[in-house]
């Protein structure tokens, strides 16, 4: 079990190295891939099993002990997102299997998807913040080149905007990583969080984790700073975006996450404010965003911002219930978010177009697919019984425990919001008249069948995840409890 | 010595913003570059200033004082490591998109958002 | 580009940056060197053949692609780093086997990995760059 820890980085590492070794032979590749993927499941299944168990996995690289080497951590928080990010790969790679031109996959498409995931997992699993940082940039490398594949305008324009801030943000969390090591000596995510419970002054310890939220925000698209989101996700092809909409943001979401549970013990008032704030914001301002656009992909795009705030919120609640419902919230908009992602992806190919004013009728051509949308699009705006109606539930009555008020006004707020685009989407894209030509009768309908089996796995799974609501919530809570209650996690890996 | 660094640092990210806020862009790879510079450069003095010392702690040189740190050393190393080819990466870019959109201003990125 | 004096300076000073290559690559372990540096030596000994001899003889004389290249590379560092999971020790342990005074090790393999990932990319890079000019 001990030695399985490592696997979740070199498997993705594996597998994209043998795509590379076969990237004429495309047949080739979709076999190393397949492989690569099914183990990775189940070797992430299998930490999930273990680590609901309450134990943690650690190992030290190279065998160099806990403060100095590089600590490679697995608890259960880490291994949910593993378990989430393996089935929404697998979804992804079924809809690229049809929808997704034969000579990207000669350019290094099913390649640089691997290198992504190694990236992912590396940030999932790392218990060091300078370790987390090279995960950082190794997801960011082949999520640029992955932005830019198609080459057209739209893409080059929206690959701009999006490299030059992640690379920003990339900065500011080096120089942040450096001025805590300066500080207190140690980049290890443990010692750092017993170093820092020794200094008693709270300014040093504000300012770097302001830092670090700045840096993390730009990743997760919090309120000031996710400008570049809106304006890139929607020019990739669909199964790229949807894949990014998927992990990228949950990416750095995860870090703070996990960085502020291990820097406070106690949560400072004025970091706990500032966090409501800025989470109230996120929320207000991504949804209002949402409400103003046309396109489809535009749209999503404002969402993922507005769902962002809600994560936010549960951290910033501090107590267990809320981090469970923050844990939970992000496993439930990975699944429904990226569905709606590829569903756009869908209708683009049947209507040739990402606008909603030409669109119309689609319900009636394709009920499956209406279907499977409005199962992710209601669950988005937290219907029940749907998966996001038991995200939305457990941080609302968490937020009125932890008297949040206002906070939990935004929230509820926000989800009617949220069901106004949801159902705008609806009326516009699946009833009404037809608006959209005929165009593509020359090109030979392609079989779409395998984009309709992932597109179906991921209602089913939001679904699943709603009426099954009490298991997976219990999962989260549990992993909240060890988070909040880092000792354990600590003498894990100091090995005391 | 720590100040004169401080002050090169502050130099550096200066240079570094006022080149992206420029709308040329191949002044904003030169500014990211600086900026990453930057963030190496604060990195090695934040780690601690030391002169012709060896970052190995051997029998000879048992006490802290008489070696370097290493952490910081190796943090930048990796850091230049991949800032090289994020800077690779960035030309090819604003290499490929000056060819598409034959413009080099960033104020003409906005066709997409605008549609 | 044709320029004479690059060609003639090109066809002696190439081979001696590779040899130079190599040797910071065996150097790099006790020594100031390296897997990168040799990397970046090695690919600028064939970035100097495509500026004075063009850019698709030179891929003839590296012949393989460099994509096979970093693959290599990867899969070499990452073959190192198993080793030592055989012999029960942590992810990237250095193993050794020593013949009377000369040690072999892993860390070897794996800068060697480096090595040809580092002059993979740089390679595909320019070369690619080079070929719109």
């Amino acid at each position: 079990m001990k030695t399985l820890v490592i696997f979740p980085i070199i498997i993705p590492l594996i597998t994209a190295s043998f795509c590379l070794v076969s990237y004429k032979t495309p047949r080739l590749q979709w076999f190393f891939v397949g492989l690569g993927n099914i183990s990775y499941f189940i070797v992430a299944l299998t930490f999930l099993w273990a680590t609901y168990h309450g134990n943690y996995y650690s190992i030290q690289i190279g065998n160099w002990e806990a403060p100095f080497g590089i600590t490679i951590i697995i608890d259960l928080f880490s291994s949910i997102m593993l378990v989430i990010t393996s089935i929404l790969v697998f979804c992804s790679l079924l809809y690229a299997l049809t929808m997704t031109p034969k000579e990207e996959f000669r350019l290094g498409y099913l390649s640089l998807t691997f290198f992504l995931v190694m990236g992912v997992s590396g940030a999932f699993t790392t218990g060091d913040l300078f370790n987390l940082y090279v995960w950082f940039e190794v997801m960011l490398m082949s999520s640029f080149v992955l932005m830019a594949f198609g080459g057209e305008q739209r893409q080059l324009e929206g690959s701009i905007k999006y490299v030059i801030l992640n690379l920003m943000s990339s900065a500011i969390f080096l120089a942040s990583t450096g001025i805590l090591y300066g500080m207190v000596g140690t980049v290890n995510l443990t010692d750092l969080s017993i170093k820092l419970s020794m200094i008693e002054h709270k300014y040093p310890k504000l300012i770097v984790s302001s830092l670090l939220l700045v840096a993390f925000g730009i990743k997760a698209g919090l309120f000031p700073l996710y400008f570049w989101l809106p304006a890139s996700y929607h020019t990739p092809p669909p199964g790229i975006s949807a894949l990014f909409s998927g992990l990228l943001t949950k990416v750095g979401m995860y870090s703070i996450i996990r960085t502020f549970t291990l820097f406070y013990r106690e949560i400072d008032t004025t970091m706990q404010n500032a966090l409501l704030i800025i989470a109230s914001l996120t929320m207000l301002i991504g949804v209002l965003g949402a409400v103003s656009q046309n396109e489809i992909r535009r749209i999503l795009s404002f969402h993922i911002i507005s769902q962002i705030g809600y994560m936010l919120m549960g951290l910033a609640l501090w107590t267990p219930a809320g981090i469970a419902g923050a844990i939970y919230f992000m496993a439930h908009n990975i699944i429904a978010k990226s569905n709606l992602f590829f569903i756009s992806g869908i209708i683009h190919k049947k209507t040739g177009s990402y606008n909603l004013k030409s669109q119309g009728n689609l319900y009636k051509e394709l009920p499956i697919l209406s279907f499977c949308f409005l199962c992710s699009a209601l669950s988005l705006a937290g219907l029940p019984p749907l998966s996001g109606f038991v995200g939305k539930l457990a941080l609302i009555i968490a937020g009125i425990n932890a008297n949040a008020y206002i906070t939990v006004l935004v929230s509820i707020v926000v989800s009617f919001l949220t069901l106004f685009s949801m159902t705008k989407i609806w009326i516009y894209t699946f009833w009404g008249t037809p608006n959209h030509k005929k165009t593509d009768t020359s090109e030979t309908p392609q079989n779409l069948s395998f984009a309709y089996c992932s597109v179906i796995i991921l209602a089913l799974l939001t679904l699943g995840l709603g009426i099954l609501g009490e298991t997976f919530f219990t999962i989260s809570y549990k992993s909240a409890q060890s988070l909040l209650q880092p000792l354990t996690y600590i003498e894990k890996v100091m090995g005391y | 010595m720590e100040w004169l660094f401080a002050i090169l640092v502050g130099c550096l990210y200066s240079a570094g913003l006022y080149l992206m806020l420029q709308r040329n862009m191949f002044k904003l790879v030169l500014g990211m570059c600086l900026i990453s510079h930057g963030a190496n450069l604060l990195i090695f003095t934040a780690g601690g200033l030391t002169r012709n010392l060896p970052p190995i702690f051997s029998e000879v040189t048992s006490v802290t004082s008489q070696i370097t740190d290493p952490l910081p050393q190796a943090f930048v190393l990796t850091a230049i490591v991949i800032s090289f080819g994020v800077t690779a990466f960035l030309l090819v870019l604003v290499h490929r998109t000056h060819k598409t959109l034959n413009t080099d201003d960033i104020d003409d990125l906005i066709k997409t958002d605008l549609q | 580009m044709n320029s004479l004096i690059l060609k003639t300076a090109g066809k002696y000073i190439a081979p001696l940056l590779f040899l130079f290559a190599i040797y910071l690559l065996l150097t790099g372990h006790n020594q100031p060197g390296g897997g990168f540096s040799g990397g970046l030596v090695a690919s600028a000994s064939f970035i100097l053949l495509a500026f004075a001899y063009g850019v698709e003889r030179t891929q003839n004389w590296i012949r393989i692609s460099p994509i096979y290249l970093i693959a290599l590379g990867l899969l070499l560092a990452i073959g190192s780093g198993l080793f030592s999971i055989l012999t029960g020790q942590p992810f990237m342990t250095g193993v050794w086997i020593t013949f009377n005074s000369l040690s072999l090790g892993t860390p070897m393999l794996f800068d060697t990995g480096v090595f040809l990932v580092v002059s993979g990319t740089t390679l595909l890079i320019i070369l690619e760059l080079l070929k719109e000019v």
